[in-house]
């Protein structure tokens, strides 16, 4: 691999040829500030946060979409890079609802850690709002399009990620919106509800709607585990709060899918708490389920199970194991269906 | 699969999707498909139905239903006539190639062409295409297991890999994209009627010795049945008591009407379930189980990979499914004692040479693929480089088998059926987003039918086997072909498989999901 030696921040660093600086300056440890850029999605150089000063240029380069070149002396964090981001901060900000101390994603809005970071508490300019409907068309995504700075990510990640293409930008100037097709609502659109483009909003634009008003991510335990549904074998965080989950968050260390999920395992996690779901054992009596203790339970199929073999013999008896279980609990039914049923009459829905 | 997920969007030069319909199936599958394709990967999609990476493909082989086999042996012939068979590993790694040979040549392209629909052009397109790019991977799904020949199918789709060396490298092989979150490991971990984890026959004298040896009880030698045959037993009255966990088979497996009988039948039965499914309510006892949330173990997906699963809530109903398991067994003078699934897992793994490598500290953080035999391996992400598992990889041809029943003057629709996006078998009903949003069955109908029938999108219809009868609203589509209806069946309000086909694959048990006999009457 052909290195690239530059100075940044008065460091040599070495990064491969076709890097960006802003790469560069990820591999050395050295934060540069960025909005649009993600590094699962192509790069955009929407934002400008990024920018640096580079000797011998008079503009400031963003440096996510500009490649490093032998001997290049960067600066990260100079004054004039330092006054193009407060301008840039404070320009976005001009159409941005401050409703900081109400908005769900508080604590994991990169808009408002750079404003902290850059002192911008409010806008010097003084003009026109947006004053968007939010769309609240479906379960699963809480769209507030006021709260959106055009990064694009969403756009990138619902062509590149997912390739639904069902995101584009519409209109001009003043009015640009990253949105639908036809601007309509989510639930309207061709949306497939996977919800890349959650995974992916700097801001509070796009939110996994289970979440709002129920926990901030700062609040939230983590646990990472592995999608229930199909055999792909996504990973994803559960979100935890109180003992209870209250969503799903992608991880983009998940081996096999980063960050990408589909429409059920980022969503459809909720069956956990569906008022349907049993409580305690149940058993049946005169043709009705009556509940029942544990103990009560386990003593009727221990017995049972029991008079069976002795009576008609091990082959007698069959089990189905499952799928949906986990590998400890499968390994368990079959050798509880060989070792205390004596039968290999055990088998799961691989081929049904 | 023999290869990882990963050699979709690193590796493969060409992707040949047959049965498959990974967009809504394995969207995460689907969608790195779809990115390879656009990064300029060649696409070629086999299905009678227009599914969504159809938009994405080079080539779109809309074979007639249940004709894969032709097909296939279609592609071997032109393959074989036109010299572009990979000599070197037919000679140095399969056996049996003169069978191939004198089966696939009575399939040239004008009957195959007949027999499935496909033009002869697109045939000659596509064995030319998959034949000469080195780089080549199959993926195939229920669309191919769920026929009566399902095995011959998927033996077929190994010999057209075979034939042409598309095996044992990067970018290659045959890979089944497994349906259920831990099919894989169910299967691994010997929850099949014989073999023990890690696929050692329960027929193994020496298997057996060592089982019975860790879990100090004698062990039948013979084979256990399937489960299309408890349920026969049932029926006969030769099984008397079941425990089901965590399983639904009256929703989901073919020919519901017969697995109630079964289930009716039983002296007594346990299921263990996180609803009063459809399954349940035949219970004399139910046992509440836990959700994935609520489970500390592993599941192991359709690239071998064990995965951590980690307990984020404590099991609503108060009892882990594994406890469970262990707490009956203990009363029945069996104790088993772990402290923990970790535990659980190292037991399985000392007795399971290929996952021997594998423990929970190892996986923790990417997981593993096995085969694994010792600690220090890395784990396997591709099968049968140099060797296959039996040594030379024997090819068995096959000649085409048709479906178990085909449309007749009595039943003139072929019902296929499958799954959406948005729903997972049977536990997505209970998800009230997922509910709120798409709560109802939508069978798609061809135009040209819905003309005849009178039918327009919206409309309810009746359809009927000779096993049963299910109401569904329709949508009118040019997805399907005319003369074919397609149904998912999420849906406790249309039990599609009450209709669906009685006949299964001999070797395997699979239903025939995929082709039925039905006729439409509009309600």
């Amino acid at each position: 691999m052909n290195l690239i030696k530059l100075i940044i921040d008065g460091r040599e660093v070495e990064a491969p040829a076709g890097s960006t600086i802003l790469e560069a300056a990820d591999n050395a440890g050295i934060d540069i500030p960025r909005l649009c850029h993600d590094p699962e999605l192509t790069n955009m150089g929407a934002c400008r946060l990024c920018v640096v000063e580079v000797e011998g240029n008079a503009l400031l380069p963003a440096s996510c979409v500009t490649p490093v070149t032998e001997g290049m002396v960067v600066q990260t964090e100079s004054a004039a890079v330092i006054e193009a981001r407060k301008m840039i901060l404070d320009l976005m900000i001009a159409d941005h609802p401050m409703d900081c101390l109400t908005c769900d994603k508080m604590g994991d809005c990169k808009l408002s850690e750079y404003a902290h970071r850059y002192g911008v508490k409010d806008t010097s300019f003084d003009g026109e709002r947006h004053n968007y409907p939010l769309d609240e068309s479906n379960p699963f995504i809480l769209r507030d399009l006021n709260k959106c700075i055009l990064c694009g990510a969403c756009v990138r990640a619902c062509e590149e990620m997912t390739g639904a293409d069902n995101l584009s930008y519409l209109y001009r100037g003043y009015d640009r919106k990253a949105t639908t097709a036809g601007d309509v609502d989510y639930i309207d659109s061709d949306c497939v509800f996977c919800g890349q483009c959650v995974a992916v909003c700097p801001t509070g634009a796009l939110m996994e709607k289970p979440l709002v008003g129920l926990a901030r991510r700062y609040e939230v335990e983590r646990v990472r585990t592995t999608c229930p549904f199909c055999g792909t074998g996504c990973n994803f965080d559960l979100a935890v709060k109180d003992e209870k989950v209250v969503g799903v968050l992608s991880n983009p260390d998940s081996p096999v899918n980063g960050r990408s999920l589909c429409v059920k395992g980022r969503f459809g996690w909720d069956y956990i708490y569906s008022e349907e779901r049993l409580k305690t054992p149940l058993i049946k009596k005169n043709g009705k389920f009556e509940p029942a203790s544990w103990e009560e339970a386990y003593d009727l199929i221990a017995s049972k199970l029991g008079a069976i073999k002795d009576k008609h013999g091990s082959e007698a008896f069959a089990s189905l194991s499952s799928a949906r279980c986990t590998n400890e609990e499968n390994y368990l039914m079959q050798k509880f269906t060989r070792a205390v049923m004596g039968t290999n009459n055990v088998d799961h829905c691989a081929r049904t | 699969m023999t290869n990882p997920i990963s050699d979709i969007t690193n590796e493969a030069e060409l992707m040949l999707l047959i049965g498959s319909n990974p967009t809504e199936a394995h969207p995460v599958i689907g969608y790195k498909m779809r990115q390879a394709a656009r990064n300029g990967a060649k696409l070629v999609v086999c299905d009678p139905r227009h599914i969504d990476l159809v938009d994405e493909a080079d080539h779109w082989i809309r074979q007639n239903h249940g004709t894969d086999i032709p097909l296939i042996n279609g592609l071997m012939h032109i393959i074989l006539k036109e010299g572009l068979e990979d000599k070197k590993f037919v000679e140095e790694r399969t056996e049996n190639f003169e069978e191939l040979k004198a089966i696939v040549e009575n399939y040239p392209p004008e009957k195959v062409s007949e027999m499935t629909g496909v033009p002869v052009d697109d045939l000659y397109a596509v064995a030319r295409l998959y034949a000469t790019t080195d780089k080549a991977m199959i993926f195939y799904t229920l669309g191919i297991t769920e026929h009566i020949c399902g095995t011959r199918n998927v033996m077929s789709l190994a010999n057209l890999a075979m034939l042409t060396g598309h095996l044992g490298r990067p970018g290659t092989g045959v890979c089944p994209i497994r349906g259920q979150n831990n099919v894989q490991g169910a299967c691994d971990m010997g929850a099949l009627p014989n073999v023990y984890s890690g696929y050692q026959a329960v027929t193994s004298d020496e298997a057996r010795a060592k089982h019975e040896d860790a879990w100090g009880r004698p062990l039948p030698g013979n084979l256990g049945l399937k489960i299309p045959e408890m349920f026969d037993a049932a029926v006969e009255g030769k099984l008397k008591a079941m425990y089901i966990l965590g399983e639904n088979p009256v929703l989901s497996d073919p020919n519901a009407n017969h697995i109630k009988a079964g289930l009716e039948n039983l002296e007594f039965l346990v299921v263990q379930e996180l609803f009063l499914t459809e399954t349940a309510v035949f219970a004399d006892v139910i046992l509440p189980g836990s959700s994935f949330a609520e489970k500390d173990g592993t599941f192991t997906n359709t690239e071998r990979r064990v995965q951590r699963v980690r307990e984020a809530i404590k099991p609503l109903a108060g009892k882990a499914d594994w406890k469970i398991i262990c707490d009956i067994s203990g009363l029945m003078g069996y104790p088993m004692d772990y402290d923990s699934p970790k535990e659980i897992w190292d037991e399985m793994a000392s007795l399971s040479p290929s996952l021997a490598g594998i423990n929970y500290a190892r996986i923790d953080e990417k997981g593993l693929q096995w085969p694994c035999p010792t600690l220090d391996h890395p784990g396997t992400p591709f099968l049968h480089a140099g060797k296959f598992t039996r040594g030379l990889g024997l090819f068995q041809p096959s000649d085409h088998i048709p479906p178990g029943e085909m449309p007749d003057e009595d039943y003139p629709y072929l019902l296929c059926t499958g799954r959406i996006l948005q729903h997972y078998n049977v536990t997505t009903m209970y998800s009230p987003g997922i509910m709120e949003v798409w709560n109802k069955e939508i069978a798609e109908v061809n135009p040209v039918d819905a003309e005849k029938i009178g039918l327009q999108t919206g409309s309810r219809i009746k359809v009927t086997s000779r096993r049963g009868e299910v109401e569904t609203e329709i949508q009118v589509t040019d997805r399907v072909l005319p003369g074919v209806i397609w149904m998912s069946f999420h849906y406790p309000d249309t039990p599609t498989n009450d209709i669906t086909s009685h006949h299964l694959d001999p070797i395997t048990g699979t239903g025939e999901y995929k082709v039925a006999a039905v006729k439409i009457s509009k309600l």
